[in-house]
């Protein structure tokens, strides 16, 4: 670096100039594919499958209209239903054990912790399979809310870790106020923890969310006529042409965009969570 | 009001517990179930018979795609996870400096963490395919005169590529965000000690940077391995079974043969990897868990 008065070296830009392209290389590496499908989804048919037109210039609705006639529609529909179930179980269950790993000091803390780390790291989807047996007995095989029962236990370790930091990040004084006026710990969660960790938690929330809608092996093989979007376009659009494969491809990511947009503050310190 | 107090402390005492044990016990039975299952699926036979006909299928049957499974599963992993570390050091390195603009080329760069294998495979199925960004752009531009086929079973090296693309690209941003944050943990000191002591920008990263970022590079190495065992979505939307994957094979098994046993047997072959490289993963790293659980 150069110190104030003293002309800094040519080097000095040059490497300046270096650094700039290689910053907006990697961001176009990055958002380029995005653009390119997203732009393809919404192609006009005659664009597409002309040579000539690199970039699209007539742009149309029918893909989208088509692909959600074949069915996807109805599979959205099940991907997000599916989703808040996920979304709800996983919290209903996971939360009160983050908090309990936040604010409490108990024997044998550390070993369930590990637990649930290790538990993280297993390969949910290989449960899907012997799943199909008890889910037939149960019937619960080819429903939305077996697949949501499913991606439960894969989102659960994921939030009792999350909600937990999360906990641990609101300062523990404030609550010691709470109780020094009076409140018991179910008032001081309730009025004081819970607003505090609203904003992470709704974070939190979303990222179970996309987790649950980006799965495809676990609804592929727990479905067959109940399809989620990834395993519609599994099964059945990957036979549909083209442009309307992209029109999946746009319904896809549509909602990770949206999170990617809200959650970016949180989207760092959570992943780094996640996969510690 | 002393029984009161001790009523109180006894429900503290016990509370921890009270709140784990639904999620506790909904893991257990979610994972442990299925994995009974599974054995008993894999290891008898209709009439519930110890059997090994599925082990022997697995193995030496024509029709199992086992062995070409487990090599292109260990090949994709194997030329993909060096590309990733690789890439995501450059990432890390690249916004450890300052410059305007460094919080929007983070968001960008953690863009793909969102993104599905499903959709991952699609948005470069639309950059590689015949009418694709890329066949279009190079003949435009004279460099090719036919398109370039990556689909298609007489081009399973080209779909081989597609995959490595497409993975290098989503997948990246996992490893990206594991080595960042190892890298935002090295103190400032230490490399404005070494500063002090004329140490040049490579003298730092060989003797400071690369030292230290040794344990996030490998928590990133582990977890990538753990996923490359269970890779899907992206192979089945490029490359279907040309490029047979295990996870791939459990589900064809499954879905499309019926070969319960058979699935089960894949499925049980994936965890079990998965828990020896998870296991070597808290060996080496239990003491680091165990100063974050303090924190």
């Amino acid at each position: 670096m150069s110190t104030p008065g003293e002309t800094p070296p040519i080097r000095y830009y040059l490497l300046r100039i270096v650094f700039a392209g290689i910053v907006i290389l990697s961001c176009t590496w990055v958002l380029l594919p995005i653009i390119i499908s997203i732009l393809y989804a919404f192609s006009s048919p005659q664009d597409f499958y002309s040579p000539k037109e690199i970039i699209p210039l007539h742009y149309t609705l029918s893909n989208i209209q088509k692909l959600l006639a074949l069915g996807a529609a109805r599979a959205t529909m099940n991907s997000i239903i599916v989703a808040v179930m996920t979304v709800i179980f996983s919290f209903a269950l996971g939360l009160p054990a983050g908090y309990a790993f936040a604010r409490f000091a108990f024997k044998g803390k550390d070993s369930l912790k590990l637990l649930i780390i290790g538990l993280r790291m297993f390969p949910m989807l290989v449960i899907a399979i012997p799943l199909v047996t008890l889910y037939i007995k149960l019937g619960l095989n080819d429903t939305l809310l077996g697949v949501a029962l499913a991606h439960t236990t894969m989102a659960l370790p994921f939030v009792i870790l999350i909600t937990s930091s999360i906990f641990v990040s609101v300062p523990i004084e404030l609550e010691e106020a709470g109780y020094v006026f009076g409140l018991d710990r179910k008032q001081t969660f309730l009025r004081i923890t819970l607003p505090l960790a609203l904003p992470g938690l709704t974070a939190a929330a979303i990222f179970t969310f996309i987790m649950s809608w980006n799965e495809v092996f676990m609804a592929a093989v727990l479905t067959l006529t109940n399809r989620t979007l990834p395993a519609f376009i599994l099964t059945s659009a990957m036979a549909a042409p083209d442009i309307i494969k992209f029109a999946a491809s746009f319904i896809m990511i549509l909602p990770a965009l949206i999170f990617v947009f809200i959650a970016r503050r949180y989207l760092v310190s959570m992943w780094g969570i996640t996969v510690r | 009001m002393t029984s009161n107090k001790q009523g109180y402390s006894l429900v503290e005492r016990y509370l921890p517990y009270l709140l784990i044990a639904p999620a506790l016990g909904y893991l257990l039975f979610f994972i442990g179930y299925p994995l009974t299952q599974g054995v008993l699926l894999a290891f008898t036979d209709q009439n519930g018979h110890f059997t090994l006909q599925h082990v022997y299928y697995l193995l030496y049957s024509p029709s199992s795609n086992f062995w070409p499974a487990l090599e292109d599963t260990l090949a994709l992993a194997a030329v993909i996870i060096p590309i990733q570390i690789m890439l995501a050091l450059g990432f890390s390195l690249m916004l450890s400096a300052n410059f305007k603009g460094k919080d929007m080329a983070l968001y960008i760069l953690i863009i793909p963490l969102t993104i599905s294998d499903v959709a991952g495979g699609l948005i470069w199925y639309s950059l590689l395919t015949a009418n694709g960004f890329f066949n279009k752009l190079f003949m435009a531009l004279g460099i090719i005169n036919q398109p370039i086929q990556f689909f298609g079973y007489q081009f399973r090296p080209m779909e081989f590529i597609a995959i490595v693309l497409a993975e290098v690209w989503r997948a990246t941003a996992l490893v990206f965000v594991i080595i960042f944050a190892g890298l935002q943990m090295i103190s400032r000191e230490y490399i404005e000690a070494a500063e002090v002591f004329g140490a040049g920008t490579w003298t730092k990263l060989r003797h400071i940077i690369f030292p230290m970022l040794k344990p996030s590079v490998q928590t990133a190495l582990l977890i990538r391995t753990l996923f490359a065992f269970q890779v899907f979505g992206v192979v089945m939307v490029l490359a279907g079974r040309d490029i047979p994957v295990l996870a791939g094979e459990a589900y064809y098994e499954q879905t499309i043969l019926y070969h319960y046993g058979v699935a089960a047997l894949y499925a049980l072959i994936i965890a079990a990897i998965s828990v020896v490289i998870g296991y070597i993963y808290i060996k080496m790293f239990k003491a680091q868990y165990l100063k974050e659980v303090a924190m």
